[in-house]
Protein backbone atom coordinates (compact mmCIF):
# COMPACT_ATOMS: atom_id res chain seq x y z
CA UNK A 1 0.00 0.00 0.00
CA UNK A 2 1.22 3.79 -0.60
CA UNK A 3 2.16 5.35 2.07
CA UNK A 4 0.77 8.49 1.61
CA UNK A 5 -3.25 7.49 1.57
CA UNK A 6 -5.81 9.98 2.12
CA UNK A 7 -8.30 8.20 4.39
CA UNK A 8 -11.30 9.29 1.53
CA UNK A 9 -9.36 7.74 -0.72
CA UNK A 10 -8.91 4.58 1.06
CA UNK A 11 -12.51 4.27 2.08
CA UNK A 12 -13.59 5.00 -1.59
CA UNK A 13 -10.87 2.31 -2.93
CA UNK A 14 -12.59 -0.28 0.55
CA UNK A 15 -16.12 0.49 -1.23
CA UNK A 16 -15.14 -0.96 -4.46
CA UNK A 17 -13.58 -3.26 -3.31
CA UNK A 18 -16.70 -4.72 -1.18
CA UNK A 19 -18.89 -4.18 -4.97
CA UNK A 20 -16.46 -6.07 -6.74
CA UNK A 21 -16.67 -8.74 -4.47
CA UNK A 22 -20.14 -9.27 -4.42
CA UNK A 23 -19.96 -9.44 -8.53
CA UNK A 24 -19.61 -13.43 -9.13
CA UNK A 25 -18.26 -12.81 -12.43
CA UNK A 26 -15.15 -11.58 -10.97
CA UNK A 27 -12.43 -14.38 -10.99
CA UNK A 28 -11.69 -16.49 -7.52
CA UNK A 29 -8.23 -15.81 -7.57
CA UNK A 30 -9.09 -12.32 -7.92
CA UNK A 31 -11.21 -12.08 -5.40
CA UNK A 32 -8.90 -13.47 -3.08
CA UNK A 33 -6.43 -10.76 -4.16
CA UNK A 34 -9.33 -8.51 -3.58
CA UNK A 35 -10.27 -9.43 -0.50
CA UNK A 36 -6.68 -8.98 0.88
CA UNK A 37 -6.49 -5.58 -0.44
CA UNK A 38 -9.44 -4.51 1.07
CA UNK A 39 -8.65 -6.23 5.01
CA UNK A 40 -5.22 -4.08 4.50
CA UNK A 41 -7.61 -0.49 3.83
CA UNK A 42 -10.25 -1.64 6.52
CA UNK A 43 -7.27 -2.04 8.90
CA UNK A 44 -5.40 1.16 7.39
CA UNK A 45 -8.84 2.82 7.82
CA UNK A 46 -9.22 1.97 11.55
CA UNK A 47 -6.12 2.93 12.68
CA UNK A 48 -6.03 5.96 10.88
CA UNK A 49 -9.28 6.82 12.71
CA UNK A 50 -8.19 5.72 16.08
CA UNK A 51 -4.97 7.20 16.04
CA UNK A 52 -6.01 10.50 14.41
CA UNK A 53 -5.06 13.98 16.75
CA UNK A 54 -6.07 17.47 15.79
CA UNK A 55 -3.31 19.35 14.08
CA UNK A 56 -3.51 22.91 14.51
CA UNK A 57 -1.45 25.36 12.52
CA UNK A 58 -1.67 29.16 11.53
CA UNK A 59 -1.24 30.19 8.01
CA UNK A 60 1.78 32.10 9.94
CA UNK A 61 2.81 30.65 12.35
CA UNK A 62 3.75 27.01 13.70
CA UNK A 63 2.48 23.63 13.70
CA UNK A 64 1.04 22.90 17.19
CA UNK A 65 -1.03 20.33 18.50
CA UNK A 66 -4.48 20.99 19.93
CA UNK A 67 -5.41 19.91 23.48
CA UNK A 68 -8.76 20.29 23.20
CA UNK B 1 -26.14 106.59 -9.02
CA UNK B 2 -23.43 106.88 -7.17
CA UNK B 3 -21.55 104.72 -9.72
CA UNK B 4 -17.93 104.20 -8.14
CA UNK B 5 -19.21 104.36 -4.49
CA UNK B 6 -20.08 100.81 -3.44
CA UNK B 7 -19.10 98.97 -6.90
CA UNK B 8 -18.24 95.14 -6.24
CA UNK B 9 -17.14 92.51 -8.58
CA UNK B 10 -18.84 89.73 -8.72
CA UNK B 11 -16.61 87.97 -6.91
CA UNK B 12 -16.46 90.28 -4.00
CA UNK B 13 -20.42 89.71 -4.06
CA UNK B 14 -20.28 86.01 -3.49
CA UNK B 15 -17.12 85.76 -1.16
CA UNK B 16 -19.83 88.45 0.66
CA UNK B 17 -22.57 86.47 0.79
CA UNK B 18 -20.16 83.20 1.59
CA UNK B 19 -19.29 84.99 4.59
CA UNK B 20 -22.52 85.87 6.09
CA UNK B 21 -23.56 82.54 4.91
CA UNK B 22 -20.56 81.01 6.92
CA UNK B 23 -20.50 82.94 9.63
CA UNK B 24 -24.36 81.72 10.64
CA UNK B 25 -23.81 79.47 13.60
CA UNK B 26 -26.71 77.75 12.86
CA UNK B 27 -25.97 77.33 9.13
CA UNK B 28 -22.66 75.46 9.90
CA UNK B 29 -24.77 72.45 11.53
CA UNK B 30 -27.71 71.89 9.86
CA UNK B 31 -30.26 68.39 9.76
CA UNK B 32 -31.82 69.01 6.58
CA UNK B 33 -35.08 66.10 5.43
CA UNK B 34 -36.16 65.66 2.35
CA UNK B 35 -36.42 63.60 -1.23
CA UNK B 36 -32.80 62.89 -3.36
CA UNK B 37 -33.10 64.29 -6.87
CA UNK B 38 -30.99 64.52 -9.57
CA UNK B 39 -28.55 62.18 -8.05
CA UNK B 40 -25.29 61.61 -10.02
CA UNK B 41 -22.28 59.88 -8.81
CA UNK B 42 -19.03 61.96 -9.95
CA UNK B 43 -17.32 58.71 -10.72
CA UNK B 44 -13.84 60.23 -11.12
CA UNK B 45 -13.56 62.69 -8.04
CA UNK B 46 -16.02 60.32 -6.35
CA UNK B 47 -18.09 63.40 -4.82
CA UNK B 48 -21.85 63.15 -5.04
CA UNK B 49 -24.07 65.83 -6.32
CA UNK B 50 -27.72 65.82 -6.11
CA UNK B 51 -30.95 68.18 -4.71
CA UNK B 52 -32.96 67.67 -1.95
CA UNK B 53 -36.54 69.15 -1.98
CA UNK B 54 -39.65 69.06 -0.57
CA UNK B 55 -43.21 69.63 -2.28
CA UNK B 56 -42.04 73.55 -1.42
CA UNK B 57 -38.93 73.93 -2.73
CA UNK B 58 -35.23 72.58 -3.86
CA UNK B 59 -31.72 72.91 -2.75
CA UNK B 60 -28.42 72.04 -4.25
CA UNK B 61 -26.34 69.55 -2.27
CA UNK B 62 -22.88 68.28 -3.23
CA UNK B 63 -20.89 65.26 -0.48
CA UNK B 64 -17.51 65.07 -1.19
CA UNK B 65 -15.44 61.62 -1.86
CA UNK B 66 -14.23 61.93 1.99
CA UNK B 67 -17.80 61.61 3.25
CA UNK B 68 -19.16 59.37 0.04
CA UNK B 69 -16.84 56.95 0.84
CA UNK B 70 -17.71 56.06 4.35
CA UNK B 71 -21.28 55.76 2.83
CA UNK B 72 -22.96 51.79 3.24
CA UNK B 73 -25.67 52.29 1.09
CA UNK B 74 -25.89 54.35 -2.40
CA UNK B 75 -28.24 57.21 -2.77
CA UNK B 76 -30.77 56.92 -5.37
CA UNK B 77 -33.31 59.29 -6.64
CA UNK B 78 -36.50 59.34 -4.67
CA UNK B 79 -34.72 57.82 -1.67
CA UNK B 80 -36.22 60.03 1.75
CA UNK B 81 -32.88 61.53 3.76
CA UNK B 82 -31.80 62.97 6.53
CA UNK B 83 -28.69 65.08 5.76
CA UNK B 84 -26.17 66.39 8.09
CA UNK B 85 -23.93 69.29 6.76
CA UNK B 86 -23.51 73.04 6.58
CA UNK B 87 -25.06 75.88 4.61
CA UNK B 88 -22.46 77.57 1.78
CA UNK B 89 -22.47 79.12 -1.51
CA UNK B 90 -20.30 77.73 -4.68
CA UNK B 91 -18.62 81.37 -5.79
CA UNK B 92 -18.11 79.86 -9.54
CA UNK B 93 -22.17 79.73 -9.94
CA UNK B 94 -23.33 82.05 -7.56
CA UNK B 95 -24.95 78.80 -6.22
CA UNK B 96 -26.19 78.87 -2.47
CA UNK B 97 -26.29 74.78 -1.77
CA UNK B 98 -25.89 72.32 1.36
CA UNK B 99 -23.00 70.54 1.71
CA UNK B 100 -23.67 67.28 3.15
CA UNK B 101 -21.23 65.28 5.64
CA UNK B 102 -23.06 62.65 6.85
CA UNK B 103 -26.33 61.37 4.76
CA UNK B 104 -28.92 58.52 6.79
CA UNK B 105 -31.67 57.03 4.93
CA UNK B 106 -35.34 57.90 6.78
CA UNK B 107 -37.10 55.05 7.70
CA UNK B 108 -35.07 51.78 7.09
CA UNK B 109 -31.92 51.99 8.20
CA UNK B 110 -29.16 52.89 5.95
CA UNK B 111 -27.69 49.38 6.85
CA UNK B 112 -30.61 47.55 5.69
CA UNK B 113 -30.66 49.79 2.12
CA UNK B 114 -27.01 49.00 1.70
CA UNK B 115 -27.74 45.09 2.42
CA UNK B 116 -30.54 44.79 -0.22
CA UNK B 117 -28.53 47.20 -2.46
CA UNK B 118 -25.83 44.75 -2.90
CA UNK B 119 -27.52 41.76 -2.57
CA UNK B 120 -29.89 42.91 -5.62
CA UNK B 121 -26.28 43.73 -7.68
CA UNK B 122 -24.96 40.70 -6.76
CA UNK B 123 -27.53 38.53 -7.13
CA UNK B 124 -28.17 39.65 -10.20
CA UNK B 125 -24.67 39.60 -10.97
CA UNK B 126 -25.57 35.64 -10.81
CA UNK B 127 -23.20 35.20 -7.75
CA UNK B 128 -25.50 33.62 -5.61
CA UNK B 129 -26.66 31.18 -8.63
CA UNK B 130 -26.86 27.61 -7.39
CA UNK B 131 -24.64 26.49 -10.54
CA UNK B 132 -21.71 28.02 -8.95
CA UNK B 133 -22.17 25.99 -5.57
CA UNK B 134 -19.28 23.73 -4.84
CA UNK B 135 -19.64 20.40 -3.53
CA UNK B 136 -17.67 19.99 -0.32
CA UNK B 137 -15.00 17.40 -0.11
CA UNK B 138 -16.57 14.43 2.04
CA UNK B 139 -13.26 13.68 4.33
CA UNK B 140 -11.21 17.25 4.08
CA UNK B 141 -8.02 16.60 5.09
CA UNK B 142 -6.82 20.40 5.47
CA UNK B 143 -9.78 22.98 7.23
CA UNK B 144 -8.94 26.22 6.64
CA UNK B 145 -10.89 28.68 9.44
CA UNK B 146 -10.92 32.54 8.51
CA UNK B 147 -11.82 34.12 11.96
CA UNK B 148 -11.14 36.03 14.95
CA UNK B 149 -8.13 34.66 16.88
CA UNK B 150 -9.96 35.16 20.20
CA UNK B 151 -13.76 35.13 20.02
CA UNK B 152 -15.55 31.80 21.28
CA UNK B 153 -15.96 30.98 17.32
CA UNK B 154 -12.86 29.63 16.73
CA UNK B 155 -12.95 27.77 20.29
CA UNK B 156 -16.24 25.98 19.39
CA UNK B 157 -15.05 25.60 15.77
CA UNK B 158 -11.53 23.97 16.77
CA UNK B 159 -13.80 21.53 19.58
CA UNK B 160 -16.60 20.27 17.09
CA UNK B 161 -13.34 19.51 14.70
CA UNK B 162 -11.56 18.01 17.21
CA UNK B 163 -14.14 15.89 18.44
CA UNK B 164 -15.85 14.75 15.44
CA UNK B 165 -12.84 14.42 12.87
CA UNK B 166 -9.67 14.97 14.41
CA UNK B 167 -7.70 13.63 11.14
CA UNK B 168 -8.14 17.18 9.83
CA UNK B 169 -5.48 19.44 9.92
CA UNK B 170 -6.83 22.94 11.09
CA UNK B 171 -5.11 25.93 9.27
CA UNK B 172 -6.16 28.94 10.87
CA UNK B 173 -5.78 32.44 9.12
CA UNK B 174 -6.10 35.01 12.22
CA UNK B 175 -8.46 37.71 10.74
CA UNK B 176 -10.08 41.06 12.64
CA UNK B 177 -13.79 40.25 12.07
CA UNK B 178 -15.53 43.74 12.78
CA UNK B 179 -14.48 47.69 12.65
CA UNK B 180 -11.97 49.37 9.99
CA UNK B 181 -10.29 46.92 7.29
CA UNK B 182 -11.57 43.79 8.82
CA UNK B 183 -13.91 43.17 4.97
CA UNK B 184 -10.13 43.62 3.55
CA UNK B 185 -8.89 41.06 6.34
CA UNK B 186 -11.20 38.60 5.37
CA UNK B 187 -10.92 38.94 1.46
CA UNK B 188 -7.45 39.00 1.81
CA UNK B 189 -7.51 35.71 3.99
CA UNK B 190 -9.59 34.02 1.58
CA UNK B 191 -7.78 34.63 -1.45
CA UNK B 192 -4.22 33.50 0.64
CA UNK B 193 -5.67 30.27 1.14
CA UNK B 194 -6.43 30.41 -2.39
CA UNK B 195 -2.95 31.17 -3.66
CA UNK B 196 -1.42 28.69 -1.32
CA UNK B 197 -4.05 25.86 -1.89
CA UNK B 198 -3.57 25.75 1.91
CA UNK B 199 -7.14 24.09 2.94
CA UNK B 200 -9.74 21.71 1.19
CA UNK B 201 -12.44 23.94 2.67
CA UNK B 202 -12.72 26.59 4.09
CA UNK B 203 -15.31 28.12 7.30
CA UNK B 204 -15.40 32.25 7.09
CA UNK B 205 -17.63 33.48 10.33
CA UNK B 206 -17.55 35.05 13.40
CA UNK B 207 -20.19 34.33 16.66
CA UNK B 208 -23.12 36.74 16.75
CA UNK B 209 -23.36 40.85 17.36
CA UNK B 210 -25.65 43.26 16.24
CA UNK B 211 -25.88 44.01 12.41
CA UNK B 212 -22.96 46.92 12.39
CA UNK B 213 -20.92 44.28 14.11
CA UNK B 214 -21.68 41.96 11.31
CA UNK B 215 -21.50 43.89 8.72
CA UNK B 216 -17.78 43.40 7.21
CA UNK B 217 -19.42 39.84 6.16
CA UNK B 218 -21.84 42.61 3.74
CA UNK B 219 -18.97 44.45 2.20
CA UNK B 220 -18.94 43.76 -1.29
CA UNK B 221 -15.24 42.62 -1.13
CA UNK B 222 -15.89 39.79 1.40
CA UNK B 223 -18.61 38.29 -1.77
CA UNK B 224 -16.22 39.07 -4.50
CA UNK B 225 -13.55 36.53 -2.23
CA UNK B 226 -16.03 33.80 -1.47
CA UNK B 227 -17.53 34.38 -5.55
CA UNK B 228 -13.89 33.82 -6.39
CA UNK B 229 -12.67 31.20 -4.68
CA UNK B 230 -11.70 27.72 -6.00
CA UNK B 231 -11.79 26.37 -2.42
CA UNK B 232 -15.76 25.24 -1.25
CA UNK B 233 -16.83 27.91 1.59
CA UNK B 234 -19.03 27.70 4.52
CA UNK B 235 -20.05 30.98 5.90
CA UNK B 236 -20.86 30.89 9.30
CA UNK B 237 -22.35 34.28 10.63
CA UNK B 238 -23.45 34.94 13.90
CA UNK B 239 -26.72 33.27 14.77
CA UNK B 240 -29.24 31.52 13.05
CA UNK B 241 -31.27 34.43 12.52
CA UNK B 242 -28.57 36.44 10.78
CA UNK B 243 -28.34 36.74 6.78
CA UNK B 244 -25.17 38.43 4.95
CA UNK B 245 -24.12 38.40 1.79
CA UNK B 246 -21.47 36.18 2.16
CA UNK B 247 -24.22 34.05 3.64
CA UNK B 248 -25.62 33.63 -0.17
CA UNK B 249 -22.44 33.60 -1.92
CA UNK B 250 -20.95 30.98 -0.03
CA UNK B 251 -20.93 27.35 -0.90
CA UNK B 252 -22.71 25.98 2.18
CA UNK B 253 -24.67 28.59 4.51
CA UNK B 254 -24.29 27.52 8.25
CA UNK B 255 -26.33 29.20 10.85
CA UNK B 256 -23.85 29.55 13.52
CA UNK B 257 -19.81 28.46 13.76
CA UNK B 258 -19.91 25.56 15.82
CA UNK B 259 -23.13 23.98 12.98
CA UNK B 260 -20.18 24.70 10.19
CA UNK B 261 -17.75 23.01 12.03
CA UNK B 262 -20.36 20.26 12.07
CA UNK B 263 -20.79 20.43 8.38
CA UNK B 264 -17.15 20.69 7.23
CA UNK B 265 -16.70 16.86 8.13
CA UNK B 266 -18.33 13.62 8.92
CA UNK B 267 -18.69 12.26 12.58
CA UNK B 268 -15.59 9.80 13.92
CA UNK B 269 -18.47 7.61 15.13
CA UNK B 270 -20.30 6.85 12.01
CA UNK B 271 -17.33 6.76 9.95
CA UNK B 272 -15.99 3.75 12.15
CA UNK B 273 -19.33 2.32 12.04
CA UNK B 274 -19.80 2.30 8.87
CA UNK B 275 -16.47 0.78 8.61
CA UNK B 276 -17.33 -2.13 10.87
CA UNK B 277 -20.69 -2.79 8.64
CA UNK B 278 -18.28 -2.76 5.67
CA UNK B 279 -15.57 -5.22 7.10
CA UNK B 280 -18.71 -7.34 7.63
CA UNK B 281 -19.80 -7.04 4.01
CA UNK B 282 -16.32 -7.56 3.09
CA UNK B 283 -15.70 -10.81 5.09
CA UNK B 284 -19.18 -12.07 4.37
CA UNK B 285 -18.70 -11.48 0.49
CA UNK B 286 -15.48 -13.45 0.39
CA UNK B 287 -17.53 -16.37 2.44
CA UNK B 288 -20.19 -16.09 0.00
CA UNK B 289 -17.75 -16.67 -2.73
CA UNK B 290 -16.33 -19.87 -1.19
CA UNK B 291 -19.22 -21.10 -0.41
CA UNK B 292 -20.49 -20.62 -3.77
CA UNK B 293 -17.46 -22.13 -5.19
CA UNK B 294 -17.68 -25.20 -3.35
CA UNK B 295 -21.10 -25.87 -4.65
CA UNK B 296 -20.18 -25.84 -7.90
CA UNK B 297 -16.96 -28.03 -6.90
CA UNK B 298 -19.74 -30.66 -5.74
CA UNK B 299 -21.77 -30.64 -8.48
CA UNK B 300 -19.18 -31.18 -10.91
CA UNK B 301 -17.72 -33.91 -8.76
CA UNK B 302 -21.32 -35.60 -8.70
CA UNK B 303 -21.84 -35.02 -11.83
CA UNK B 304 -18.25 -36.34 -13.14
CA UNK B 305 -19.12 -39.47 -11.32
CA UNK B 306 -22.44 -40.22 -12.72
CA UNK B 307 -20.80 -39.79 -16.06
CA UNK B 308 -18.52 -42.91 -15.11
CA UNK B 309 -21.02 -45.00 -13.14
CA UNK B 310 -24.32 -45.07 -15.80
CA UNK B 311 -23.21 -47.20 -18.35
CA UNK B 312 -22.47 -50.02 -15.70
CA UNK B 313 -25.50 -49.60 -13.85
CA UNK B 314 -27.40 -49.64 -17.36
CA UNK B 315 -26.11 -53.45 -18.11
CA UNK B 316 -26.43 -54.78 -14.54
CA UNK B 317 -29.97 -53.96 -14.47
CA UNK B 318 -30.58 -54.91 -17.80
CA UNK B 319 -28.86 -58.35 -17.01
CA UNK B 320 -31.37 -58.88 -13.76
CA UNK B 321 -34.08 -58.39 -16.40
CA UNK B 322 -33.05 -60.49 -18.37
CA UNK B 323 -32.23 -63.26 -15.67
CA UNK B 324 -36.20 -62.54 -14.08
CA UNK B 325 -37.40 -63.52 -17.93
CA UNK B 326 -35.73 -66.56 -17.93
CA UNK B 327 -36.41 -67.77 -14.47
CA UNK B 328 -40.30 -66.91 -15.43
CA UNK B 329 -39.67 -69.01 -18.55
CA UNK B 330 -38.35 -72.32 -16.97
CA UNK B 331 -40.31 -75.29 -17.62
CA UNK B 332 -38.83 -76.43 -14.42
CA UNK B 333 -40.88 -73.10 -12.75
CA UNK B 334 -43.83 -75.13 -13.77
CA UNK B 335 -42.76 -78.49 -11.94
CA UNK B 336 -42.24 -76.42 -9.17
CA UNK B 337 -46.31 -75.53 -9.09
CA UNK B 338 -47.30 -79.32 -8.91
CA UNK B 339 -47.00 -80.21 -12.65
CA UNK B 340 -45.07 -83.50 -14.37
CA UNK B 341 -44.26 -83.61 -17.54
CA UNK B 342 -44.57 -87.01 -18.86
CA UNK B 343 -42.12 -88.98 -21.81
CA UNK B 344 -42.81 -92.05 -23.61
CA UNK B 345 -39.87 -94.58 -23.77
CA UNK B 346 -38.85 -93.01 -27.07
CA UNK B 347 -38.58 -89.21 -25.61
CA UNK B 348 -41.63 -88.01 -26.84
CA UNK B 349 -43.69 -85.96 -24.91
CA UNK B 350 -47.31 -87.14 -24.19
CA UNK B 351 -50.26 -84.54 -24.84
CA UNK B 352 -52.95 -87.21 -25.31
CA UNK B 353 -54.03 -89.98 -22.77
CA UNK B 354 -55.24 -91.83 -26.42
CA UNK B 355 -51.52 -91.86 -27.17
CA UNK B 356 -50.63 -94.28 -24.56
CA UNK B 357 -52.01 -97.39 -24.63
CA UNK B 358 -52.81 -99.95 -21.29
CA UNK B 359 -49.35 -101.44 -20.03
CA UNK B 360 -47.48 -99.03 -21.45
CA UNK B 361 -44.09 -97.55 -19.70
CA UNK B 362 -44.48 -94.04 -19.45
CA UNK B 363 -41.45 -91.80 -18.04
CA UNK B 364 -42.98 -88.74 -15.12
CA UNK B 365 -40.66 -85.79 -14.75
CA UNK B 366 -41.83 -84.10 -11.47
CA UNK B 367 -39.80 -81.22 -9.54
CA UNK B 368 -37.58 -83.46 -7.73
CA UNK B 369 -36.85 -86.23 -9.19
CA UNK B 370 -38.46 -88.64 -11.85
CA UNK B 371 -40.52 -91.74 -11.93
CA UNK B 372 -41.57 -94.80 -14.17
CA UNK B 373 -45.09 -95.96 -14.24
CA UNK B 374 -47.02 -98.57 -15.99
CA UNK B 375 -50.45 -97.24 -17.88
CA UNK B 376 -53.66 -99.09 -16.12
CA UNK B 377 -56.29 -98.06 -18.11
CA UNK B 378 -57.14 -95.05 -20.54
CA UNK B 379 -60.06 -93.11 -19.13
CA UNK B 380 -62.32 -90.51 -20.83
CA UNK B 381 -62.25 -87.80 -19.66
Amino acid sequence: MKSKMTFESAVSRLEEIVASLQDSTVSLEESLKLYEEGAKLSKYCYETLEKAEQKVRTLTGEETINEA
Amino acid sequence: MNAHTNVLTVTQLNTYVKSILEGDRNLQAVYVQGEISNFTDHYRSGHLYFSLKDSGGVIKAVMFAGNARRLRFKPEDGMKVLACGKVSLYEVTGQYQFYVNELQPVGAGALAIAFEQLKNRLEKEGLFAEEHKKALPRCPERIGVVTSPTGAAVRDILNILARRWPLSEVVLCPVLVQGEGAAQQIAEAIARFNREKAADVLIVGRGGGSIEDLWAFNEECVARAVAESKIPIISAVGHETDFTICDFVADLRAPTPSAAAELAVPDRGEVLRNLLHTDEVLRNSLQNRMNLERQKLDRVTTALGESFNRPLEKSHQKLSKLMAQLDALSPLKVLGRGYAVIKKEDGTILENASEAAPDEILHLRLKNGALKCRVLEQEQV
